[in-house]
């Protein structure tokens, strides 16, 4: 049987890394980067002797990205310790979180194809990062020693674990595109997958249509973008669809991504039943989540994509299409709204920052924060196309001088002399010029060919550099040509 | 006089008087350390450089008329599982044997703003389990009173120290007894805090519910001196309480009239050695003379407390031993891949009795046998403490030997772990139940000191040095001395 014989089934386990100032357990920075061990302290090191003492913002994130997934949030938690050794973890325990994790349930709705597909949620946990190794060659089997920088170590993560719901790698993607605005809304992870804020396994297996039974599934690890996931879940599908065809069985496996060959590879020789002995964290005490702390927090959420969406389309009259692209990053949500504050436009709001901004910032490298045009200027230069003063055309001029340089509209235009040109007397004897140089234009227009006149528009635009109204020259032309 | 068999409130005195002064306290001490240290080899490292500088720095503080801690100068030792920044801190263990920290943990660092005389890091049993130092991998310290028996354990060293006057007072640490067992052994006073009294920060954790940091020391008044100083809430160890200290020095009135000592029967059982019953008979009548009302009372689940300790003990120690695998620090054993050095480091690093208890931690916390074994023996520690509770809603305090046997010959009970574990069968309890509980020389029995214990509500040390005191005022045991 070929693939589309089979049903895929998928789960998602995601580990984002929060943006608190200071790691988990201890008071090291979480900043990412830095010189090998010199975020490190005797705590994240597991020295003899120390002791980890919790980072209350961490368990305040962790009940904001519960609540934001409509999650049920534990009033009591614990940490456990998950036992099993590797250079990365100093005290060779992970402590995280097994039977009582801190959120319980939950769900996110995506999109896929126009239909509402929700993905139910089973838990999110805390737990702390272990550190990262350095292979001396190009991958640990090449090398002849690896170096362990535990600048991570101890950096606080979130560990979402999704319900077995996923049936292609479209919802996949969606998912993971509205997990990270939600966590980017909230403020409380950056949802990097490039520098490792955001890290994602798939859980994948194959049945045949109609089975109720899963299939044996395996891990799919080691994918560095959105974009390698889906191609990781295609190849992999594919893998089991034509092992299951040939009448093999699926070996339940972690396999990893090769990015290079657009392969997956299995990471294990045989399956190895880690058994991790949980046991609570004697070093730490419970925690006790009482509903008016849960309360104060729900009361700082922001605005969430969702909601968003639905109020730019409700509220606002956007189309579908703009309120998704809108949302898509908050920044970009936060951007049109300071706009549409100052600005009663949402659509040609919406527009410019949707085309033209976006354009302007993939070309430039530079994040809308960076960049040096501000949400007011924006919303001055759309009032002075409202006015007349500048056409469209000129406008895309003077937006990319504010992108460059986050100057003033109307000193930008003052500066560059490119007011609107909306006095016929000023444009007559352009108009009666352009129309004695296209003879062949005016023979056109006057056979019927209406569309004629935009070609003369044209002219009179390049022969102003732009700065003629083009309604008032269409209806010179018009009036001159008619008559 | 002989200034090292002062105690710490008598050479305070004499220092806020100003008719001593540390360094010459520190040199009566060292000079007496090289005198018997040789026979009872109870230090791992000596600190006579640095201890003599600090001396004379809080005599020069002294002299600039600034106002000192009450332990200010007094020489003192560490067991050698307390983190000192740049000072060896081995554990007693091949593992750590020249494990340098840069930190010092929250006691060693409150010592230290008492202007603390650190003389020596005392030998203990490897990562603090046994119950007589010989599991140093440094060699066993000796008994004072008899070289041929041992000091006890795991706090062997620190108690040696105190009873053989090479220091004023130590600092221990009791897990399962490796405080009071060795106080007993030795014939002077150990104190088990209230689990989350004393900051555990910086104590190298064998098991993480179950440690605390004690005093040794020559007397109950110099104990509560220590415990003034030590004790109190740290927020870098999260099972700190949250409790104020009082100054315990106010409870040593000598009056315990009316008190109510409730003598647990299940501890008074066959395989208590004859002499140290007799010795603690005599105790007993002694204390209702002194006013105190003495009465029978049970502890119904103390024969569950051995087993739900080396069920418990093992698996958090198992966990908290982890880490030391040859890759950060300590020993590395060489190897031509990671796993085999994994092995062949714990293998050669740790000590057989560690090597034991870590196996018997990983099996009872493995799949399978979680419930069965850990799990169990967390309710069977419950069940423990609320046996407690029960007798303290009728009693101030309760009364046992602190061992069924006096200090045992060298080899007598090393080649059988159980029988070693079986004399911690009187203090294991209280480490299960969190509460405090002093030792206190009570007598002797074929020539060797024989140790009471008198056990505690939580946060109730007040009570226990006011009866542990007065006790000891009505006798000259603290003040008997080996012949050394």
């Amino acid at each position: 049987m070929p693939l589309q014989d089979y049903e895929i089934v998928m789960g998602l386990e995601v580990h984002v890394e929060l943006k608190t100032n200071s790691k988990i357990f201890c008071g090291c920075t979480t900043e990412f980067g830095g010189d090998q061990n010199t975020h490190v302290c005797p705590i994240c090191l597991g020295l003899p002797g120390v002791l980890p003492v919790v980072n209350k913002k961490v368990i305040e994130y962790a009940v904001k990205a519960g609540l934001a997934i409509n999650g049920n949030i534990a009033n009591f938690s614990k940490f456990d310790r998950k036992n099993y050794f590797y250079p990365d973890l100093p005290k060779n325990f992970q402590t995280s979180q097994y039977d009582l994790p801190i959120v319980a349930g939950g769900y996110i709705d995506v999109e896929d194809e126009g239909t509402v597909k929700r993905i139910g949620i089973t838990r999110i946990h805390m737990e702390e990062d272990a550190g990262k190794l350095v292979h001396q060659g190009e991958t640990i089997s090449t090398s002849d020693y690896s170096n362990v920088d535990y600048n991570r170590t101890g950096v606080p993560l979130l560990e979402i674990v999704s319900e077995p719901d996923f049936r292609n790698a479209n919802e996949v993607k969606e998912y993971l595109e509205k997990l990270k605005a939600i966590l980017q809304y909230l403020d409380v992870s950056d949802c990097k997958m490039e520098e490792g804020s955001l890290r994602c396994d798939v859980n994948i297996s194959l049945r045949p249509w109609g089975q109720e039974q899963f299939g044996t599934r395996t891990e799919l690890k080691n994918m560095n973008s959105f974009r390698a996931v889906v191609k990781a879940i295609e190849y992999e599908a594919e893998r089991q669809a034509q092992l299951l065809d040939e009448g093999d069985k699926i070996i339940q496996e972690t396999r990893t991504w090769d990015e290079n060959r657009g392969v997956t590879l299995s990471m294990r020789s045989k399956e190895e039943a880690h058994d991790y002995r949980y046991f609570p964290e004697p070093d730490l005490v419970p925690m006790v989540i009482d509903a008016a702390w849960i309360q104060a927090i729900r009361e700082t959420l922001p605005e969430l994509p969702d909601a968003k969406r639905t109020r730019y389309i409700e509220v606002l009259g956007l189309p579908a299409y703009d309120a998704n692209v809108l949302t898509l990053s908050k920044a970009m949500a936060e951007f049109f709204d300071e706009t549409v504050k100052l600005y009663a436009n949402p659509k040609a709001a919406a527009n410019w920052i949707m085309v033209e901004l976006a354009r302007l910032l993939n070309a430039s490298g530079l994040e809308i924060s960076e960049c040096k045009l501000q949400p007011d200027n924006l919303a001055k230069m759309l009032r002075l196309m409202d006015e007349g003063t500048i056409n469209s055309k000129i406008a895309k001029v003077v937006f990319e001088e504010m992108f460059n340089t986050g100057e003033d509209p109307e000193q930008i235009v003052k500066e560059k002399g490119l007011v609107q040109i909306s006095d016929s007397g000023a444009l007559e004897e352009i108009v009666v010029k352009i129309i004695a140089a296209n003879p062949q234009s005016v023979e056109d227009y006057k056979a019927g060919k209406k569309q004629a006149i935009g070609f003369l528009v044209g002219q009179i635009m390049k022969e102003t550099k732009g700065k003629a109204n083009p309604g008032l020259v269409n209806t010179m032309l018009t009036e001159k040509l008619d008559s | 006089m002989s200034l090292h068999t002062l105690t710490a409130h008598e050479a305070g005195e004499l220092l806020a008087k100003k008719e001593v002064s540390s360094v010459e306290l520190t040199q009566a001490v060292l000079t007496r350390i090289d005198q018997v240290e040789p026979q009872v080899n109870a230090f791992i490292t000596r600190m006579n450089a640095g201890a003599l500088a600090q001396a004379e720095a809080v005599d020069a503080k002294r002299a600039r008329g600034e106002v000192l801690s009450p332990l200010a100068g007094i020489p003192m030792v560490l067991k050698d599982n307390f983190c000192t920044k740049g000072t060896k801190t081995t554990c007693g263990s091949k593992m750590l044997e020249n494990f340098v920290p840069p930190y010092d943990g929250t006691v060693v660092k409150k010592l230290l703003d008492n202007d603390s005389v650190f003389i020596a890091k005392a030998n203990m049993d490897e990562f603090a389990m046994g119950s007589s130092t010989e599991n140093s991998a440094f060699g066993p310290s000796k008994n004072p009173w008899d070289l041929g028996v041992v000091p006890g354990g795991s706090s062997g060293g620190s108690a040696v120290a105190v009873a053989a006057d090479e220091c004023m007072y130590s600092l221990g640490s009791d897990t399962g007894g490796s405080i009071r067992q060795p106080a007993a052994f030795c014939g002077i006073v150990g104190l088990k805090p209230t689990y989350g009294y004393v900051s555990r920060f910086g104590l190298v954790a064998f098991a993480s519910s179950l440690d605390q940091i004690g005093p040794f020391t020559k007397d109950v008044q110099d104990c509560a001196l220590v415990m003034n100083t030590i004790a109190g809430h740290d927020p870098l160890d999260s099972t700190s309480a949250t409790v104020d200290v009082p100054d315990f020095t106010q409870y040593l009135t000598g009056d315990i009239k009316g008190l109510r000592i409730g003598i647990p029967k299940e501890y008074f059982v066959e395989g208590i050695d004859p002499g140290v019953r007799a010795v603690i008979d005599k105790a007993i009548a002694q204390l209702e003379e002194l006013g105190a009302i003495c009465e029978e009372c049970s502890l119904p689940h103390t024969k569950y407390a051995l087993p739900a300790y080396y069920i418990i003990a093992p698996a958090e120690a198992s966990s908290n031993l982890a880490r030391y695998d040859g890759v950060r620090y300590g020993y590395r054993a060489q190897a031509e891949d990671l796993l085999s050095m994994y092995r062949k480091t714990r293998s050669e690093g740790f000590g057989a009795e560690v090597k034991r208890r870590i196996m018997i931690g990983t099996y009872g916390l493995s799949s399978g046998y979680y419930d069965a074994y850990y799990l169990k023996a967390l309710k069977v520690r419950t069940l423990i403490k609320q046996d407690f509770d029960r007798a303290f809603e009728k009693f101030d305090v309760l009364l046992s030997p602190t061992s069924p046997t006096v200090a045992f010959k060298f080899g007598e009970k090393a080649d059988d772990p159980m029988s070693m574990y079986l004399s911690d069968v009187f203090t294991i309890s209280i480490n299960l139940a969190g509460i405090p509980a002093i030792s206190i020389p009570a007598g002797f029995s074929a020539n060797l000191p024989v140790g009471l214990q008198l056990m505690g509500k939580a946060f109730s040390e007040g009570t226990l040095f006011k009866v542990a005191h007065a006790f000891e005022q009505a006798n000259d045991y603290h003040k008997a001395k080996p012949s050394l």
